[in-house]
């Protein structure tokens, strides 16, 4: 019965880490209670003309304080996205959560991990490496201009990859993985698609157990709509098809049981 | 105050319901609402097999509304009435399954297979867009929905509502085919067909390329088409099409309908069919209404 709800945070900062890159820490008691890395919240525009939440996952948790924290990329001019940047300490904004399943931390406990963002897949990275109890090697791709390095690199090894080279390996989180010759028990991945299919791939050739936490586009985030399946690669318990709901089911996958 | 209504001998304690595809079968939003306050839960249409559904991206975001093409993806009947009806059992609402088909024998082989469930009614969707395998001309074309109907009626134990789509000329020639077919109800509107295109990618926004369009830009276009019929039929009509607060709610009563659905609404306010209830309470208080039937269909022209 009831007990899920959407909750009003209130903004407690906001802060332009790059152009188009922004982090905001909200004040979310019940949220913040609750949620474990690799989840995620649905914030709401206060425009009623963009009636979906959009999905945001949820880059740092401070239980005591009741915060959270989400480093978010603006979209593009007028989209949602972009109303959150403009929004201000003391701002209310409608949000639900926690959703999702978030990243298994006993999997990886005592054992050597291999944690892998890549572009805005890079900040729920972040919660994961600060409550992993691991040996934790952390791989951050980036096009460019990094962030958020600072706070990795208080949080384990830190490795960089940039597609242009002006930090660390000159190419993708793979390549960086090959040149610094990386080997792990356990990985975790956030990032587009196409990393996390390589990276699917590559640890499926080295008999690596992968979990990758996937993205969709989203309608309700709860369950119901169906809008955000994923392939998967056994007939799904729920769906009974071969699909997964990424919103519910995920975003956290073992790599082996989805199709990328 | 009576919130009571009955649709074809089948008593819902108030008028609000959940519109199909937007609930699943409650279980999600069971964890927001309370299903027990609801006058019925509308399951997400079930076909005699499971279905898998379209390739993603699935939705899109419109302008006060969204676009949706998910293909009707379900689990199939057999484990629909395994799992999702008892589920349902445990609450004091009425269960309303939509069924789905590619052609009338599937219809009919979900039918027939729902006859022995403890549901109270189906509601058979003949006008989702979504699919290309022929319905869309389907619920289109009123000689084929007075026939279907009339199948379905021969072999369903159960109430049966018509779902109607709103993609057509008139959509009265539908709802009175529907009716001449035995529709014990209807229900509108469907989604309106549409197309998003993402400009930057020049692409367009679903992989479906066509989608339905719901949420509350559609509003005024399902309150108009739910006057037309509930003037075009007898049977009872259940309204929806971008319901989000009481107020929507009481157009499309106010217009005819004897119930009505929330769909979208639940989205962006996973307690709005609560909410709707209670505001229609609300209402009725305010102007002193004693039975929420008395405002079915009483829409006066301005000055009277």
């Amino acid at each position: 019965m009831s007990c899920k709800r959407k909750e009003t945070a209130v903004i407690v900062s906001q802060e332009c880490l790059l152009p188009g890159i922004f982090s905001m820490w909200l004040e979310a008691g019940e949220v913040a209670k609750e949620a474990v890395p690799g989840q995620f919240i649905s914030m709401y525009a206060n425009d009623r003309s963009k009636l979906l939440p959009r999905p945001i996952s949820l880059c740092e948790i401070d239980k005591e304080k009741g915060f959270l924290r989400v480093v978010y990329r603006v979209t593009g001019k007028g989209t949602g996205t972009e109303q959150f940047s403009k929004m201000k300490a003391g701002d209310a904004m409608e949000i639900m959560g926690p959703l999702g399943n978030g990243f298994p931390l006993e999997a990886g406990k005592g054992k050597r991990a291999l944690l892998i963002g890549g572009g805005i897949g890079v900040p729920p990275m972040l919660e994961l490496a600060k409550q992993l109890d691991a040996d934790k090697l952390l791989v951050m791709g980036y096009r460019d201009e990094q962030f958020l390095t600072k706070e990795f690199g208080q949080n384990g090894g830190l490795y960089l990859a940039t597609e242009d080279g002006s930090a660390g390996t000159r190419g993708n989180v793979l390549d960086a993985i090959r040149e610094h010759k990386l080997t792990a028990d356990v990985i975790y991945a956030c990032g587009p698609s196409p990393m996390l299919r390589a990276i699917k791939q590559y640890s499926e050739e080295k008999h690596i157990v992968c979990y990758v936490s996937m993205e969709e586009r989203m309608a309700c985030g709860v369950g119901a709509c169906l809008a955000c399946v994923c392939g998967s690669k056994e007939i799904d318990g729920h769906s009974n098809v071969h699909n997964k709901r990424v919103c519910k089911d995920g975003p956290v996958f073992l790599s082996t049981e989805v199709e990328i | 105050m009576d919130t009571r209504v009955t649709i074809a001998g089948v008593e819902l304690k108030n008028p609000v319901m959940t519109a199909s595809g937007t609930f699943g079968s409650g279980q999600e939003y069971g964890e927001f609402v309370d299903l027990n306050r609801l006058g019925a839960v509308v399951t997400k249409g079930v076909a005699n097999v499971p279905w898998a559904g379209n390739p993603t991206p699935r939705i899109a975001e419109t302008y006060g509304g969204m676009m949706n093409a998910i293909g009707l993806q379900n689990p199939g009947i057999d484990v629909f009435c395994k799992r999702d009806v008892p589920y349902l059992k445990q609450f004091d609402t009425k269960i309303i399954v939509n069924v789905c088909g590619h052609a009338p024998e599937e219809y009919l082989e979900v039918v027939e297979r729902l006859s022995d469930e403890p549901i109270d009614m189906m509601e058979i969707n003949i006008s989702c867009p979504n699919v290309n395998a022929g319905f869309l001309a389907f619920g289109q074309d009123a000689g084929n929905v007075e026939k279907l109907t009339a199948q379905i009626k021969k072999v369903a134990r159960q109430p049966v509502i018509m779902k109607l789509t709103p993609n057509v000329t008139d959509i009265t020639e539908i709802a009175k085919a529907a009716e001449a077919g035995g529709a014990d109800a209807l229900s509108l509107i469907n989604t309106l067909t549409g197309m998003k295109i993402d400009v930057e990618r020049q692409s367009f926004a679903v992989a479906n390329k066509t989608g339905g369009v719901s949420g509350p830009a559609i509003r005024p276009v399902a309150v108009r088409m739910v006057y037309q019929v509930a003037n075009a039929v007898k049977v009872p009509v259940i309204g929806m099409g971008g319901i989000g607060t009481a107020a929507d709610a009481l157009e499309f009563i106010l217009a005819g309908a004897t119930a009505v659905a929330v769909g979208t609404a639940n989205f962006y306010n996973p307690r709005a069919t609560i909410e709707v209830a209670e505001g229609i309470e609300d209402y009725m208080r305010r102007h002193k209404v004693e039975k929420l039937t008395e405002l079915v269909g009483i829409v006066k022209e301005r000055g009277q």
